[in-house]
C-alpha cells in the first residue's frame, strides 16, 4: 500500500523522492517514508551513496514494516528484466524487481518451474531472496535461498559486489533471509526445474486432530509438496483437525490418463473475484468464519483419498484468485502470525497455541501447518520443525494474545518469521535468531549498519 | 511471407512503450533491431526480450538529434527492416522551454525533426524495395495547443502532419503509415503524475495496439484507448475564443 501525499522532497539530481504513507500487506503498521523509484541498476549505484535509512521494497507483500525505509523506501519494481535464460539447463538470471508471476508466465509454458514458490506469486525475486521464502517443499528442497547460485548486491556506498558460493560467500548467506539489510539486491541467478505438465497430482488426507495432522505431514515427507490446512476454530477432541494436501508435479502420462485434452501448461486464469473496498470490521465474525471453515473442511474431506489433478496456479496460490484479499479485514488491517516450533516440542506447543487462539475467538481465515528444515541464511526463518501460520484481524486483545504466544514460542526454542512480523519484541527476536551478532558484525563491516534500515530493523534493534 | 523472417526496427528502445512494442513483435517471431541513444540500457531490454521470447535481438546506437548520422545508422543495420516503429520523444519542461531556447529547441527537434527525418530516410529505402510499414508514435497533445505543454504539442503536431503527408504520398506504393496517439500512458515520462485510470493505458497495451494496427488491421490513425478520440473531437470543436480562456 503506497499512498502518495505530495511532490518532490529531497534534492538528489534527477531522482525524485515522493513522500508517501506505506504499510505492508497486513496494512498495519502505517509509516511515512520517501518513495524512490529507480529505473536502472546504474541509477541506484549513483544515487545510493550518501543516503541513510534506506531499504529496498519489492511488491510490498511482507505483512508488517519490513519493507518500509526509516527515511527512504527504494522501489525495485522497475528492475524487472530477465538478463539471461538458458532453455536447455533452466539456468536463469533475473533482476530483483521481477515478479514471480511474470517469471512463471514466461517459464511454465516452456516446461520449467521455480525451485521454490511461496503462497503468493505476487512477490519479487529480490523479496523472495531477502525473506528466504519457503514453499510446500521446504522439507525436501529447502528455501528459495538454497537455490540461489549467485547474486549482485549494491552496497550502501554504491559499490556493486558479486556474491556466490566461491565469492563473498558470507555476504551471500547474510543476504539470503537478510530482509534487505545487507544492501540492495540487483539480480540473482538460479536454476529452474523441468516439469512435464503444469498440473499437480494431489492427494487429500483428512486428519481428525493435531496429532494426526503432524503424523500425516511426517508420513508424507517423501512427497515433494505437503501442507496442512487447520480448522483453528475446532475445539476439544477435534482441536487441530486438518486437511493435508500432498502433491507431485504430474507427468504427461498422468495427464493422458486423466483424459484431459486441454493445454498441458494451463495459464493462470485471472481472478474472477476481487475485494474492491475495505469491508467493515464485523464482516469476519466467529460465525461467518466458522461457517466458511466447516464448508471448506467438508468439501476437502469429500475429495479425500483419490489423487486428482489440479492446475499449478490454484494449487500453489489459492488466495491470488481473490484480488486484494487483505481488504476483507477492513482498514484497521490484520496481523499474520507465523512461528516455527522445533520438532520435539511441536505437538505440545502448537496445541497450546491453537487452544489459546480458539479460546480468544480470533477469527482466523487461514491456518496453515508445514514442515521445515534448517534454513541457509544468517536470519533465515526456517529451522527443523513445524511452522504454523494464522491470520488475526486487528482488535484490542490481539496484541496481548500474541505476546503470550511469543512466550510459548521462545520457550520452545522457536522463532517468528520476519516477513510476517509487525509487532514482536526485541527480546523475542533476539531469542529466536542466534546469528544476529554475526549479522550486526557484517553490517558494520559493509557499512550497512545505520544506513540500510527499515522500520522493522529499527524496531528490532538490528543496528 | 513467414513472420519468422520479418524484422522490426524499434527506434527508442529504452522507452517503456518501445520495450513493450518490441516484446509484442518478438513474441510473434519477429527479429528485433533495438535502436537507442543509451546502448547500455538498450542492451538490458534486448537481453530481456531475447530471454523471454527466444528471438534474436540486436542493439544499435541511434541519436536522432545527430541528423547527419542517420544515413550511416541505416547503412550499418544488418538488414532493411520490414517495419519501423519510432517511439522517440521527450515531454520536456514547458516552463523551462518558455525561457530557455536550447531546451525548447531540443524538445522540438527530439519530437519532430529527428523522428521525421529518420522516417523519411526509411521511406525512401522502403520505396526502393517496394514494401514496408512505418509507425510513428505521436500524441494527442499535438491535436490542439495548450498552455501546459504547447512546445511539446507543437512538435507532435508537426510530426502528426508529417506522418499524414507521408501516408498520402506512399499510399499508391503500398507502403503503410500508421500514426499512434497513445493518450496517457503509465511510463517513466508520466511517473508521479496523477492520471485518471480510465484514460491511462499500460505500455503493454500500447505495444499490443501498435502490433495489431500495423500488422493486422492496417489502420491509418489509432487512439490506444478509444475514448481519447471522442475527447479530442470535443476539444478540437471548442471555438478558439472560448478555448483560449480555458485551463486544460
Amino acid at each position: 500500500m503506497i499512498e502518495a501525499t505530495d511532490g518532490r522532497l529531497a534534492p538528489v539530481p534527477g531522482i525524485a523522492i515522493r513522500r508517501a504513507e506505506f504499510s505492508g500487506w497486513g496494512r498495519y503498521p502505517r509509516h511515512q517514508s520517501g518513495l524512490v523509484t529507480l529505473t536502472a541498476p546504474a541509477d541506484l549505484t549513483r544515487w545510493i551513496s550518501g543516503q541513510t535509512g534506506v531499504i529496498a521494497r519489492g511488491n510490498g507483500r511482507a505483512y508488517g514494516d519490513a519493507a518500509v525505509g526509516e527515511k527512504v523506501t527504494l522501489s525495485t519494481r522497475s528492475l524487472n528484466r530477465i538478463c539471461a535464460f538458458d532453455r536447455q539447463s533452466g539456468r536463469i538470471t533475473v533482476e530483483a524487481g521481477l515478479l514471480l508471476s511474470e517469471l512463471m508466465s514466461v517459464v511454465v509454458p516452456l516446461g520449467f518451474f521455480p525451485p521454490v514458490v511461496p503462497g503468493t506469486k505476487f512477490v519479487t525475486i529480490g523479496g523472495m531472496i531477502a525473506a528466504d521464502v519457503h514453499g510446500k517443499n521446504h522439507h525436501r528442497d529447502g528455501g528459495f535461498g538454497d537455490h540461489v547460485e549467485g547474486l549482485t548486491l549494491a552496497l550502501p556506498n554504491g559499490d556493486v559486489l558479486s556474491c556466490a558460493r566461491d565469492e563473498n560467500p558470507e555476504l551471500l548467506d547474510a543476504t539470503i533471509g537478510g530482509m534487505g539489510l545487507t544492501g540492495t539486491i540487483l539480480n540473482a541467478t538460479f536454476v529452474l526445474k523441468p516439469i512435464e505438465t503444469g498440473f499437480l497430482r494431489q492427494t487429500t488426507i483428512v486428519a481428525p486432530d493435531l496429532a494426526a495432522a503432524i503424523a500425516a505431514l511426517s508420513r508424507t515427507g517423501d512427497t515433494t509438496y505437503t501442507v496442512a490446512w487447520i480448522d483453528c476454530l475446532a475445539r476439544g477432541a477435534s482441536l487441530g483437525r486438518s486437511l493435508i494436501f500432498a502433491a507431485e508435479h504430474a507427468g504427461r502420462a498422468d495427464l493422458a490418463a486423466s483424459g484431459s485434452a486441454g493445454d498441458a501448461f494451463p495459464p493462470p486464469r485471472p481472478g474472477r473475484i476481487s475485494v474492491p473496498v475495505d469491508l467493515p470490521g464485523w464482516t469476519l465474525n466467529r460465525l461467518s468464519v466458522s461457517a466458511f471453515n466447516e464448508a471448506y473442511f467438508r468439501l476437502g474431506a469429500a475429495k479425500a483419498g483419490t489423487p486428482r489433478l489440479v492446475e499449478w496456479n490454484p494449487y500453489f496460490f489459492p488466495l491470488d484468485g481473490v484480488g486484494g484479499w487483505n481488504r476483507i479485514y477492513g482498514r484497521r488491517g490484520f496481523l499474520q502470525y507465523q512461528c516455527v516450533i522445533p520438532t520435539a516440542q511441536a505437538q505440545a506447543v502448537l496445541s497450546e497455541i491453537l487452544e489459546r487462539v480458539s479460546r480468544h475467538g480470533s477469527a482466523s481465515f487461514l491456518a496453515v501447518l508445514k514442515q521445515l528444515r534448517a534454513g541457509r541464511g544468517l536470519l533465515s526463518f526456517p529451522m527443523e520443525g513445524l511452522t504454523l501460520t494464522l491470520d488475526l484481524p486487528m482488535s484490542a486483545g490481539v496484541f496481548m494474545l500474541l505476546d503470550a504466544l511469543d512466550t510459548l514460542v521462545v520457550a520452545s526454542g522457536g522463532r517468528l518469521y520476519l516477513a510476517k512480523d509487525a509487532r514482536q519484541s526485541r527480546s523475542t527476536f533476539e531469542a529466536g535468531y542466534p546469528n544476529l551478532p554475526r549479522m550486526r558484525d557484517l553490517r558494520r563491516a559493509t557499512g550497512a549498519g545505520g544506513r540500510v534500515s527499515s522500520y522493522q530493523s529499527a524496531r528490532l534493534g538490528i543496528q | 511471407m513467414q513472420p519468422a523472417h520479418k524484422t522490426l526496427l524499434l527506434a527508442g528502445g529504452t522507452s517503456d512503450i518501445g520495450r513493450e512494442t518490441a516484446l509484442c513483435y518478438a513474441r510473434a517471431g519477429w527479429r528485433v533491431l533495438l535502436a537507442a541513444r543509451d546502448v547500455g540500457e538498450a542492451r538490458r531490454n534486448a537481453d530481456d526480450i531475447a530471454a523471454r521470447t527466444g528471438t534474436q535481438v540486436s542493439v544499435h546506437r541511434l541519436d536522432v538529434l545527430e541528423t547527419d548520422q542517420l544515413q550511416a545508422f541505416l547503412d550499418a543495420l544488418p538488414t532493411l527492416p520490414d517495419t519501423v516503429v519510432c517511439v522517440i520523444g521527450e515531454l520536456g519542461d514547458q516552463t523551462l522551454a518558455q525561457r530557455d531556447f536550447s531546451h525548447a529547441t531540443r524538445v522540438l527537434r527530439t519530437n519532430f525533426e529527428g523522428p521525421s527525418l529518420l522516417l523519411s530516410l526509411l521511406a525512401e529505402r522502403f520505396l526502393a524495395r517496394g514494401s514496408g510499414t512505418i509507425v510513428g508514435v505521436s500524441s494527442v497533445a499535438g491535436l490542439r495547443g495548450r498552455a501546459s505543454n504547447y512546445v511539446y504539442g507543437a512538435a507532435k503536431a508537426g510530426f502528426t502532419a508529417f506522418l499524414s503527408g507521408l501516408r498520402n504520398r506512399l499510399a499508391p506504393e503500398a507502403i503503410h503509415v500508421l500514426t499512434v496517439n497513445p493518450g496517457f500512458v503509465r511510463t517513466r515520462m508520466t511517473a508521479g503524475m496523477k492520471l485518471p485510470p480510465i484514460l491511462t493505458a499500460e505500455p503493454s497495451e500500447v505495444g499490443g495496439a501498435i502490433f495489431a494496427a500495423a500488422e493486422k488491421a492496417k489502420k491509418d490513425v489509432i487512439y490506444v484507448r478509444k475514448i481519447w478520440w471522442l475527447i479530442m473531437q470535443v476539444i478540437r470543436s471548442i471555438p478558439e475564443r472560448v478555448f483560449k480562456r480555458l485551463k486544460l
